[in-house]
């Protein structure tokens, strides 16, 4: 019988490794003559494992990680091609059953139920693991009850807005009939911290194929593009791989699984700016143009690419809707808090012990994240700030660690939860650094169209260099306050818009790195 | 010998017509343009404007707000740091200052022998395995200065 050994494709994994592991393992099994396959699956998001290498005894998986270059001999000779019980195969990287790994067993995967378990590209093994159900599903309903139904299950933007998807897809859905509509999907995922839109391209790419094909089928259009991050080149690969079969199989093109609808896919690259990340930018860059970010209204839903109705959703979002359709919207408005509900895949980054993807139900706290799952830093010093929600998220101290992972909270507490990446500092950061970093990013990253975001990021960063150098600090303490809070009303979107939330907080909650003198303990017991 | 081939009107031609029948084709065909020359020539600029109907101002617009886009070619080793803030939470400021040293040159620019250029990234969303780099396209995670030092070596051969 063929053994089969799992070596992750996903590019967090080969970067540290797991391409060269591959090649090793596959030379010593034709070498010793043993009937091997090795799966090259996606990531299962525990990144400190990577890389992780997996076997498959009577249908369960057991993990070895990680599996540096140099440890390959060692499990070769422990019996890793032999077919031997994994209890027998003795290696100090043995993590044992993987789906019983605390880690996983504290998630609720339905986004990424199959990342990892699948070989990414193989569309049998897709509709092996229940891929294909929820567009069958949809495609026995009518548009609006589909639309409805994503209404139902509350799922929101998971790319930082957090807007109701249903609302988006109901406003296209009721633009009249016979004229061009577009799904494109935001697969520019340029926060700092993130890495969930990857991985699931990476490691899952039809399932986002098959959330756009439904969501296309939902409001009538016929046309789909990803626009993706030139940063990504494994799921640029993954993802026309993955749309290559599918169109094969009939499940795009212009009679989706015979059911009359026509939707045709296809990837359309970025070029370095994380500005594009913002819808409108991201439409114009996609007609070819500087990505200059556009008023609204009009929205996107009225006329978004090339004037036409479009609807314009995040990896995440999409990706959730497979899972809506083939379980129902209760299914998956069951789990959450508040009006946050479903799942969210947060991302744990930085400096952590166990970083990795974390896909839970909303209203887990900030604490139980760094702490109890992150395992504190991997430098094993204090942990200092937080930074939730990228480049334009808030930075969080400890004593806010009890803040439920959920859009509303997150707002409650001058913070926001974007697209959920979790980046951890050690008490070595420097916070007026990070300050003026976040101007700094902003002026180079501006597309100009705004002053509040052009001339304040520029300002901000002069502005901080001289509260850095400890000149006038108060006063220039003063020229910030009001640079943030001219960006943050007057800015067209949230990349100046926003910018002040890494600021202000670092200036609220970090005063004496910025030259203040430190709040007093019962001012900060708060 | 460079890897990329010299840039002419006529490949130029050939790359846009192979692209013609796209919706919205110019950042499909600057990015094809990129991968044939290794950069995108001012010359192309107004062939582009010709052929796709544009204003020679558009086309320079586009190419010089990405900056993917480069205007002229490449060291023969191209060597991307991430210096974003999972990175900088991981010290990757002391990596590029690191890397600037061994090869005196600063970020944004080529090796005065050509070998190296050397670049900041903003997030190559490999946060949990940071601080992460990237080097001719393969990407490489944990870095340290010994993982450095055989990058920099690596491209010094």
């Amino acid at each position: 019988m063929t053994l089969r050994i799992f070596i992750p494709r996903d590019a967090a994994a080969v970067s540290v490794g797991a391409d060269e592991v591959a090649s090793l393992i596959s030379a010593a099994a034709r070498k010793a003559g043993a009937d091997v396959q090795v799966v090259r699956n996606g990531s299962r998001g525990m990144l400190w494992l990577e890389p992780l290498v997996e076997i498959e005894r009577d249908g369960i998986r057991y993990g070895y990680g990680p599996v540096n270059p140099a440890d390959v001999p060692a499990l070769i000779k422990a019996g890793l091609l032999e077919g031997k019980l994994a209890a027998e195969i003795k290696s100090p990287l043995s993590i044992g059953v993987v789906d019983d790994h605390p880690y996983m067993k504290r998630q609720t995967r339905l986004t990424f139920a199959r990342c990892g378990i699948t070989d990414p590209v193989s569309l049998s093994d897709y509709r092996d693991h229940d891929g294909y159900k929820g567009l069958e599903r949809a495609l026995g309903m009518k548009p609006i009850e589909i639309v409805d139904e994503v209404a139902k299950s509350g799922l929101r933007g998971r790319g930082g807005a957090g807007f109701p998807t249903g609302i988006k897809w109901k406003t296209v859905h009721d633009t009249p009939m016979g004229q061009q509509k577009y799904i494109v999907c935001n697969a520019d995922e340029g926060d700092s911290g993130t890495f969930a839109d990857r991985m699931i391209m990476e490691g899952d790419p039809f399932l986002l194929i098959e959330g756009m094909t439904i969501a296309g089928i939902a409001v009538g259009a016929t046309r789909g593009y990803i626009y993706l991050r030139s940063e990504y080149p494994h799921a640029q690969k993954a993802l026309n791989a993955a749309i290559a079969a599918a169109r094969k199989a009939g499940y795009l093109g212009p009679n989706v699984s015979g059911s009359g609808h026509a939707f045709e896919l296809e990837v359309r690259m970025g070029a370095g700016a994380y500005v594009c990340g913002e819808e409108t930018s991201l439409l114009e860059s996609l007609e070819g143009r500087r990505g200059l970010v556009r008023a609204k209204p009009p929205l996107p839903a009225h006329k978004g690419l090339f004037g036409q109705p479009t609807v314009i959703n995040n990896v995440l979002s999409l990706c959730a809707v497979p899972y809506i359709m083939a379980e129902g919207a209760k299914a998956y408005a069951d789990y959450g808090m508040g009006r946050s509900r479903g799942t969210m895949p947060i991302q744990l980054a930085g400096n952590l012990k166990f970083g990795g993807l974390f896909e839970t139900a909303f209203g887990i706290t900030l604490g139980e994240l760094v702490d109890a799952i992150g395992g504190g830093t991997l430098s094993g010093r204090p942990v200092k700030a937080v930074q939730v929600g990228g480049p334009l998220g808030a930075y969080f101290p400890r004593k806010l660690f009890d803040t439920p992972f959920d859009y509303e909270a997150f707002a409650a507490r001058d913070g926001l939860i974007g697209h959920a990446g979790v980046v951890v500092f050690d008490d070595t950061a420097q916070m007026a650094k990070m300050a003026r970093f976040a101007f700094d990013f902003c002026s180079v990253e501006s597309c100009g169209k705004c002053t509040p975001c052009r001339i304040g990021s520029t300002r901000g960063r002069e502005t901080m260099d001289k509260v850095m150098a400890g000149q006038n600090v108060e006063k220039n303490l003063a020229v910030i306050e009001d640079l943030c809070n001219t960006m943050k009303f007057g800015s067209l979107c949230a990349l100046g818009g926003f910018t002040p939330y890494p600021v202000t907080s670092a200036l609220t909650h970090f005063p004496e790195d910025f030259g203040r003198p430190a709040k007093k303990l019962a001012e900060a017991a708060e | 010998m460079s890897r990329f081939e010299p840039w002419s009107e006529e490949r130029t031609l050939e790359i846009v017509a192979e692209h013609a029948t796209l919706e919205g084709p110019l950042m499909v065909i600057l990015h094809a343009l990129q991968h044939a020359f290794g950069h995108v020539p001012k010359e192309a600029i107004p062939v582009l404007a010709r052929e796709l109907n544009l204003s020679r101002a558009e086309v320079h617009g586009v190419v010089t707000f990405y900056h993917d886009f480069r205007p002229e070619l490449p060291g023969k080793h191209v060597l991307k740091l991430c210096r974003a803030e999972a990175c900088q939470s991981m010290g990757c400021e002391n990596l590029v200052e690191r890397a600037e040293s061994k090869l005196g040159v600063s970020c944004g620019n080529t090796s005065a022998d050509g070998r190296v250029t050397l670049e900041a990234v903003y997030c190559l969303g490999l946060c949990a395995t940071a601080p992460s780099a990237m080097i001719d396209g393969r990407v490489v995670g944990r870095l340290d200065a010994g993982r450095l030092d055989a990058i920099i070596k690596e491209t010094q051969a």
